[in-house]
Order: C-alpha cells, then sequence, then structure tokens
C-alpha cells in the first residue's frame, strides 16, 4: 500500500472519515505514528475505532496534499509533547518535584514524580523524554543546547 | 474553538460568566489549554439555562443555551483531555486540558448529564454525586476536585517535620525514652570532666615543679583517679544510654513496619494494582530499617553533641568569658564550610549511586537474558555495553574523588584553623596575665575534641532529610484508606444458599467505565459461564463479586443481601477463587492446602487433594504432603499447581466458586486432569467461570456473553448458537483459528473434541 489508495474526509462531528478504495467506509479512523520519536514521517497507520489497521502510509510526503492535511491537523490534534526550553525553578532536588517550565506551548509547571520519569534517548545528543506526574511527555530536544541555569538544575536530576 | 454553527451564541465581556437573571452556576471547570495544544487558562461554566465557555487567552464569554440533543463527551489520550459538545449530527464546541484538570472534567460532564435528565423529567437538577478519585479512587472532599491523598503523594516534596509524626509510635517508649535522655546527659557531663582536670594539674603540679617546686603524689593521685573515674563513669553510661536506645529505636522501627503491613494488608486491590511490588517492598522493609538506623545512630549522635556544645559552652563561659568567645566563634564558620563541601559531594554521591544503577541494569538485563543473548550471538554488544556503563561509572567517580579526597584534609586544615586562632588569643591573654596556662589547655582539649565532631553534625542534614523522606513514604501507606469499607454494624452471614444478584450495576475504573447498566441473576448452586473477549469486563465482574473493588453505580446482593452489608472477611469465608496463575505460598504441600483454613485436619488436606486429582502426583513427591513448594521450594508444573490450589479452594467449601480462566495456562492434557478436579469442585456449589477456550465451559448451565461492560446474551450453547449473535461470533472464531492450526496445535483437538455438543450439552445443562 505504498501510493494511498483511499480516500479521507472529516464529517460534521469533526472525525475522520476513511473511505478504502473499495469502497468500504469506516468513521472516526485515528492515524497512529509508529516510530513518534525516532521517524515521526515515517509509518503511520490509520486505524479503526475497533483498533484494526485500515491503511498503512510508508511515508507520509507520499499522501497527495488534501490527505495530507487531514492527517497532519488530526496528528497536530493528539499529540502532545511540549518541548522545554528553560527550567525556570524546581522546589526540590528529592522527588516529587515541581519544577516551572517554559515550553514551546507556552510557560506551565510539572511534577516529576521521581528519577525513573527521566528517560534518555538514545543518540549523539543528549534529548530526554520527562513524563510528568500528570501523564504529560515533555521533551528536551537538546540538553547542552539549553541555558547554564536549566541545565545546572536538571543535571541534579541525571 | 472548532464550531460549525453555534446557533444561540451571544458573545459578551469578560470577568465572571454573566448569567442571565435567575440562572444559577451549576458547575465550573477551569481548561488549561487551548484549541492549538498550548498553555493558557480558559473557563467553562455551567448553568440551569447554558454553558458558558471562556477560550484561554481570549477574555469574552460564549453563551451556548442547553439543548435537549446536546451531548458532553469526555475521552482523553496521551495526558491531553478533550471534552466534545455535540448534537447528533456535527460537533458543536470542543474544549482541551491536560489530565490536571481530567477529574473536575469527569465531575462537569456528570453534572451536565443530571442537568440533561432533570430538564427531561421537568425538575430541577439535584445535588452532585460523590465522585472518586481516579487514581486511588478514595471518595472526593464533596468541594474540592483534588484526592487529597494522590495530591499529597505527588506534589508534596518530604518535609522534615514528618518524622515528628513518629511520635505516635515512640509513644509506648516515652519512658524508656526519658531515661535514655537523662542517661545521655549524666555521659556527656562524665566525658566533659577529663579536660577540667587538666586545669590544675597544669597550674598546681606541673608548672609549679618547673618552677622548682615538689610535686604532691597525694594530690597527683587525686586528681589521676578523678580522670580514670569519669573515664569509667562516662564507659558504663555510654553503654547503658546506646543500649537502651537502640533498644527503643529497632522497637520504635519494628512497630511501624508491622503497623504499616498490616494496614497495607487491608487496603483494596486497587492500591496494589497502582503500586509495584518492589517500591511496596521497599518502603515497608528498607524505609523503616533507614528511620531505626537514624534514630538509634545519628539522631542520637546528633543529639549528643549538641548537649556536649552547651555543656562545653557553659564551662567554657565560666571560666573565661572572652576567651570562650573567641574559641566559639570559628565553629558555626566551620561547620558552614563544612557542610559547603559535604553539599556538593552529595549531589556528586548522588550521580554515582544512579550510574551505578547502569552498571548493575546491564547484569540484570543479560544474566536472566543469557539464552536470547547466546542464541543470536550478541556477546559481544552486551560486553560493550558493560563496558561502557563502566567507562561512564569510572568517568564520574573520577570527577567525584578529586573533591573527595579534598574532604578529608580540608576539615583537619578547618579544626588547624580554628585551633589556631584560639592558641593565638589564648597565649596572647596569657601574657597579659588574664588566663593561666592550665585553662588555655583546658580549653585546647575541650575544643579539639569538639572540632572532630562537626563533620558528623554536618552530616545532620542530609541523614534527616532522607530518613524524612522514608518516614513520608511510610505514611503515605499509614493515611491510605480502603476504599473497600468494612460496614459500621456487619450483618453476619449465616448459612449461604449462594444465590447472587447483580442490580443495574456500575464500575469505573479511573475514567474508564468497565461495566456499565449490567443485571443478572444467579440461581443458588447454578454454574455460570462467562465469555467474552479480552477486555470485556468478565475479571472486573469477579473482581466486583469478590469484593476486591466496590462498585459504582447499583449493586451486588448474595442471597437478597447487599454485599456490603457484610464483614469483608465473614464474606470472602464463602468464596473459593481459582486463578489462573496459581500462586503457592512457601511452605509444604499440605500447609499450601489448607491455606483458607489453617486448622484443617491432615485427612481433610488428604480428602480435598483427592477430590482435586491432587493425591497422586503429591505422593510421587519425595516429601509427599510435606514436600516444600513455592518460590524456592520442589519445582512443580502448571498443572501441579493448579491442582493443589484446587484443592485449597475445595478444603473450605465454599457456597461460591470462582474460576477465572483456571485452564487456560496449561496444556491440553493437563486441563482434562484439571478439568477433573474442577467438575468435582463444582458440583452443588454457585459456580461462576471464565474461560477464553469455550470448551472449558461444557458444563455450564447458562453462558454469560459479555461485550464492553454489558451482557449482550444469555443462554445455553444450542440456543446461543442458533441465535447467530455474539457468541456465535466467538464460537465461530475459535473454530476458525482451530482449523487453521490443524495438526500443530493440540487446541485444535480439544476445541473439536471437547466443545460442547448439543447432545451432551442437554445431558448435563438441566
Amino acid at each position: 500500500m505504498s501510493a494511498p489508495t483511499f480516500q479521507l474526509q472529516r464529517d460534521p462531528l469533526g472525525r475522520l472519515v476513511y473511505t478504502s478504495a473499495e469502497g468500504e467506509r469506516h468513521e472516526a479512523v485515528v492515524p497512529v505514528r509508529a516510530f513518534p520519536i525516532g521517524a515521526p514521517d515515517e509509518g503511520i497507520s490509520l486505524v479503526s475505532t475497533e483498533g484494526r489497521e485500515l491503511a498503512w502510509i510508508a511515508r507520509l510526503g507520499s499522501v497527495p496534499g488534501p490527505e495530507r492535511a487531514l492527517i497532519e491537523s488530526e496528528l497536530a490534534s493528539r499529540e502532545f509533547v511540549p518541548e522545554i526550553l528553560r527550567l525556570v525553578s524546581v522546589s526540590t532536588f528529592s522527588s516529587p518535584s515541581t519544577w516551572q517550565v517554559e515550553t514551546d506551548r507556552g510557560p506551565t509547571q510539572l511534577v516529576l514524580k521521581g528519577e525513573e520519569d527521566i528517560r534518555r534517548l538514545p543518540g549523539t545528543r543528549a534529548s530526554l523524554l520527562i513524563t510528568s506526574g500528570h501523564g504529560i511527555v515533555f521533551r528536551v530536544r537538546d540538553l547542552t543546547a539549553m541555558d547554564r541555569h536549566s541545565k545546572r538544575l536538571l543535571e541534579r536530576f541525571l | 474553538m472548532s464550531q460549525t454553527h453555534p446557533t444561540p451564541a451571544a458573545v459578551l465581556s469578560a470577568g465572571a460568566a454573566p448569567l442571565d437573571a435567575g440562572d444559577n452556576v451549576l458547575a465550573s471547570l477551569a481548561v488549561d489549554l487551548d484549541e492549538s495544544l498550548s498553555f493558557g487558562s480558559g473557563q467553562l461554566v455551567l448553568s440551569e439555562q447554558a454553558l458558558w465557555s471562556r477560550p484561554p487567552g481570549a477574555t469574552d464569554w460564549q453563551r451556548l443555551a442547553i439543548a435537549p440533543d446536546l451531548e458532553l463527551r469526555h475521552h482523553d489520550h496521551a495526558g491531553v483531555g478533550t471534552l466534545e459538545l455535540s448534537r447528533p449530527t456535527e460537533r458543536v464546541a470542543r474544549w482541551r486540558f491536560t489530565l490536571a484538570a481530567n477529574v473536575q472534567a469527569l465531575r462537569f460532564v456528570k453534572r451536565f448529564e443530571q442537568l440533561q435528565a432533570a430538564r427531561e423529567r421537568g425538575v430541577a437538577p439535584e445535588g452532585d454525586d460523590p465522585t472518586r478519585c481516579p487514581s486511588c479512587r478514595a471518595p472526593l472532599p464533596p468541594d474540592s476536585d483534588e484526592c487529597p491523598l494522590c495530591t499529597r503523594e505527588l506534589n508534596t516534596p518530604p518535609s522534615t517535620w514528618v518524622l515528628l509524626r513518629l511520635w505516635r509510635f515512640a509513644r509506648p517508649y516515652q519512658g524508656q525514652l526519658l531515661i535514655g535522655f537523662l542517661l545521655t546527659l549524666a555521659a556527656t557531663g562524665a566525658t566533659l570532666v577529663p579536660p577540667y582536670l587538666t586545669i590544675p594539674l597544669m597550674d598546681k603540679v606541673l608548672i609549679p615543679f618547673q618552677n622548682g617546686q615538689q610535686i604532691d603524689p597525694s594530690y597527683v593521685l587525686l586528681l589521676l583517679s578523678g580522670l580514670l573515674g569519669s573515664a569509667l563513669l562516662a564507659w558504663g553510661l555510654g553503654w547503658a544510654r546506646t543500649w537502651l536506645l537502640a533498644l527503643v529505636s529497632e522497637r520504635i522501627a519494628a512497630d511501624l513496619r508491622i503497623g504499616a503491613f498490616e494496614h497495607l494488608l487491608g487496603l483494596s486491590l486497587d492500591y496494589f494494582g497502582a503500586k509495584r511490588t518492589g517500591d511496596l517492598m521497599a518502603r515497608i522493609g528498607s524505609e523503616t530499617d533507614r528511620i531505626s538506623v537514624f534514630l538509634s545512630l545519628h539522631a542520637l549522635d546528633f543529639a549528643t553533641d549538641v548537649l556536649m556544645l552547651a555543656m562545653t559552652s557553659l564551662i567554657l563561659f565560666s571560666i573565661n568569658p572572652w576567651l570562650a568567645l573567641v574559641t566559639l566563634l570559628p565553629l558555626p564558620f566551620i561547620a558552614w564550610m563544612i557542610h559547603l563541601v559535604r553539599d556538593r559531594l552529595r549531589t556528586g554521591f548522588e550521580k554515582i549511586d544512579r550510574v551505578w544503577g547502569d552498571v548493575t541494569n546491564v547484569l540484570a538485563d543479560t544474566i536472566p537474558g543469557i539464552r536470547v543473548v547466546k542464541a543470536f550471538a550478541q556477546e559481544g554488544r552486551e560486553a560493550s555495553r558493560f563496558r561502557d556503563a563502566n567507562k561512564q561509572n569510572l568517568a564520574v567517580n573520577d570527577r567525584l574523588n578529586k573533591t573527595w579526597s579534598l574532604f578529608g584534609p580540608t576539615v583537619s586544615l578547618l579544626t588547624d584553623i580554628g585551633l589556631l586562632v584560639v592558641w593565638g588569643f589564648g597565649i596572647w591573654q596569657v601574657s597579659k596575665g588574664e588566663i593561666t596556662v592550665g585553662v588555655l589547655t583546658a580549653f585546647i582539649a575541650y575544643i579539639g575534641r569538639f572540632y572532630g565532631r562537626l563533620d558528623s553534625m554536618s552530616r545532620i542534614v542530609s541523614v534527616t532529610q532522607k530518613a524524612a523522606a522514608g518516614a513520608k513514604r511510610i505514611f503515605d501507606i499509614l493515611d491510605h484508606v480502603s476504599n473497600v469499607p468494612e460496614p459500621a454494624s456487619p450483618v453476619p452471614t449465616g448459612p449461604v444458599k449462594g444465590g447472587v444478584t447483580m442490580e443495574s450495576i456500575g464500575f469505573r475504573y479511573g475514567n474508564r467505565s468497565v461495566i456499565r447498566g449490567l443485571n443478572l441473576e444467579i440461581r443458588p448452586g447454578e454454574m455460570i459461564g462467562l465469555v467474552g473477549h479480552s477486555g470485556s469486563g468478565k475479571s472486573t465482574l469477579v473482581n466486583l463479586i469478590c469484593r476486591f473493588y466496590d462498585v459504582t453505580d447499583g449493586s451486588i446482593k448474595l442471597d437478597g443481601v447487599d454485599i456490603r452489608r457484610f464483614a469483608v472477611a465473614d464474606y470472602r469465608r464463602h468464596i473459593g477463587l481459582v486463578l489462573q496463575e496459581p500462586f503457592l505460598f512457601f511452605g509444604t504441600v499440605a500447609e499450601n492446602i489448607a491455606y483458607g483454613k489453617p486448622g484443617a485436619t491432615r485427612d481433610e488436606v488428604v480428602a480435598a487433594a483427592r477430590a482435586a486429582h491432587a493425591h497422586e502426583f503429591i505422593l510421587r513427591l519425595p516429601q509427599g504432603y510435606d514436600s516444600l513448594v513455592g518460590e524456592r521450594g520442589q519445582g512443580l508444573s502448571g498443572g501441579e499447581r493448579q491442582r493443589i490450589s484446587i484443592a485449597r479452594a475445595l478444603l473450605i467449601d465454599p457456597r461460591l466458586l470462582i474460576l477465572d480462566e483456571a485452564t487456560s495456562a496449561v496444556d491440553t492434557e493437563t486441563e482434562k486432569e484439571i478439568q477433573k478436579a474442577l467438575d468435582n469442585l463444582v458440583q452443588g456449589r454457585t459456580t461462576i467461570a471464565i474461560a477464553h477456550r469455550l470448551s472449558t465451559l461444557r458444563k455450564a448451565d447458562r453462558l454469560v456473553v459479555m461485550d464492553r461492560g454489558e451482557v449482550v446474551e444469555v443462554g445455553h450453547h444450542d440456543e446461543l448458537m442458533a441465535r447467530q449473535g455474539a457468541y456465535w461470533r466467538l464460537y465461530e472464531a475459535q473454530a476458525r483459528r482451530a482449523e487453521t492450526e490443524e495438526g500443530s496445535d493440540h487446541d485444535a483437538v480439544l476445541i473439536a473434541s471437547t466443545l460442547p455438543q448439543p447432545s451432551a450439552h442437554t445431558m448435563v445443562a438441566k
């Protein structure tokens, strides 16, 4: 299924409607990235409400414009991984600790339950995924590129 | 906000929601994300007439009149919650929030539903239901949206004040503690005598001798015996004090440990589901130990040091205030310097701990998985992973050692400088004739031993923090209230017939509705087979019947009495539970069989084992019924373990029997053996059996098909097959799978041969 043979529309309820080449219709399909961290734009699956895969998109770039826009907007409304740009302050160096952070989605605070909630991503750059106490995953794209203050605070937890 | 036609929308200006005259606020919700998922703060207000909303960043309120066909739906994904307001044909509006606002949002939806229901009936909306915390399921306080327990566990860093709560466990020992304190006082006093005796020794004996006077042997003897006596006294008192306080602190820790474990056992399964086993074990095991060490060692030493400091300063000031002032002046400064260095080291040590964790992680990964490593010939990769981890360990250690090796010499240097100040000022005072040489040596002796203690005193900050963290983790357990509460005045169960009635029960796990509106009546002695896809709520239903959780709505009744009115232990005595993974405790086979009835006679145990078809293989074990099983004991196969657990359930002779996938973890041959054992077990009891393999349920009187938390079909096998509904689809799917696996899998044979045959079935299921 390299070239998409399906159609996508958005219905008035705001759901994605998938129509296969054979004319089979599925409502409320959900696009899911197979490698959200490693290769976000490769391997996107359209999944039905029952959790069955309807279509596999090897490369998002190969999908024609309108469909791609729909998939991208649906992904954007489902994906929520704020990127931490700066650590303003932390309440304590032991856990649980409340952090005041500035993210690409505005300033907020997060509660770090334990050091095990910080996951180092493999790779040359020091990327981190930090899961907050409320289940939101924050991302630090490059630890070495952060400012001195943030780096010093973060170092204490690594 | 993505909305197509907000029909009755009126845009109003900022501030609080501008309600219509005579309208009342029912609920409000602070949303913290906007449509593009950026942080911001917006507000939703539900009143009797309308739903008001103010998107994040905006100051204008929008009014959506409440129409009967409006529906408010809640769902969440990856940490983001969504409320969608829609009509059957279109979505009217959508709001997003982080899960921090989730409980509030669920309440908001509930209020909305209540309002809609009330409007439908034409009455005023009634009061709010008590909502439960989604993570620990403890009831929430009526006027708050935060679960006090979870919030505390999540948000509060351990405060040192937590340690004061240990007093509750220390109170029974207050007498001993008081004696311990007095002993400490006396022992410290005794250690302060020797330096004091150096004054006369210097001024009245040695210096006069240097100036040509004779030594008075009897006076010297007196002083020396004073030195010996005080040393002996300090020794004896110190021993008594350390012994007594160690005794008390061990007892406090043991009480704490026992208290925490007993409380833990009383908590409902929810709590255990949410916590990791290792974490709970650490809390009760090593944390209490850490507190004990803190109390008996660090806190005691610190108290002694503080007492010593106070008494020393008292003595010094009484001898010579000026010199005392100069002597004590460097103290805070030195303490601060030591603390500073120590703080540096602490972060370094924490880092070493974590890196060390990486090193052991490689071992913990590789050694249990050695078969995989060897099979895929990846020894080289694992070796290099270990080498890398060690390299990092070395790097971190090297960096720290630079500071660490400085620490000891730095403390000595600081101490020496402090002494230098005392020497300098003292010599100056001696030259002025304000003090004698004896006084100066006494001061040096006093303060020299004191500077040495500063290092250990500076450590108190970090050990106190650690002990406080441990105490907090234990009190987190102790403060948790079980959400399967014991009734205030329990009804005795008496003789049980075994009829179970479920009346429109509902159960929500967190924010997920697992069971909704379920009705089922089970007659005494009937065997019910629960069938359905995984996730359809079968196991949850069984957990509700066992009262591992309490239903959110409706009620479960045993012989017509709500099970919440029985004492929990009394009720569970009538339930026999056989699980998919039989759990055997460490102990003999006989002890394991008699687990539910510790007073059972040997005959009863053997009879139960016979009925469970376990007797013969038990006799084949080298020590028969006295063989050790459990974690380190005799290796038993899955089927053998299962039959022991069936014997365990048989022995307590329950009226209500629950088989949760009792045979799905074993092979076909064993299944037949177990099935025979189960057939004995089932006779004359109300039985609820869950099984993936429909073959296991061939004896069931009725099959109950569940889907998404609801009962979709009830009936005999033939009936359900004829109906061609959900059960038929399940059955067909299994048969198809059996066909494709034909010849290669035992399942195929099994399903073909043991699936309920029409004739056989009608025979057993009268």
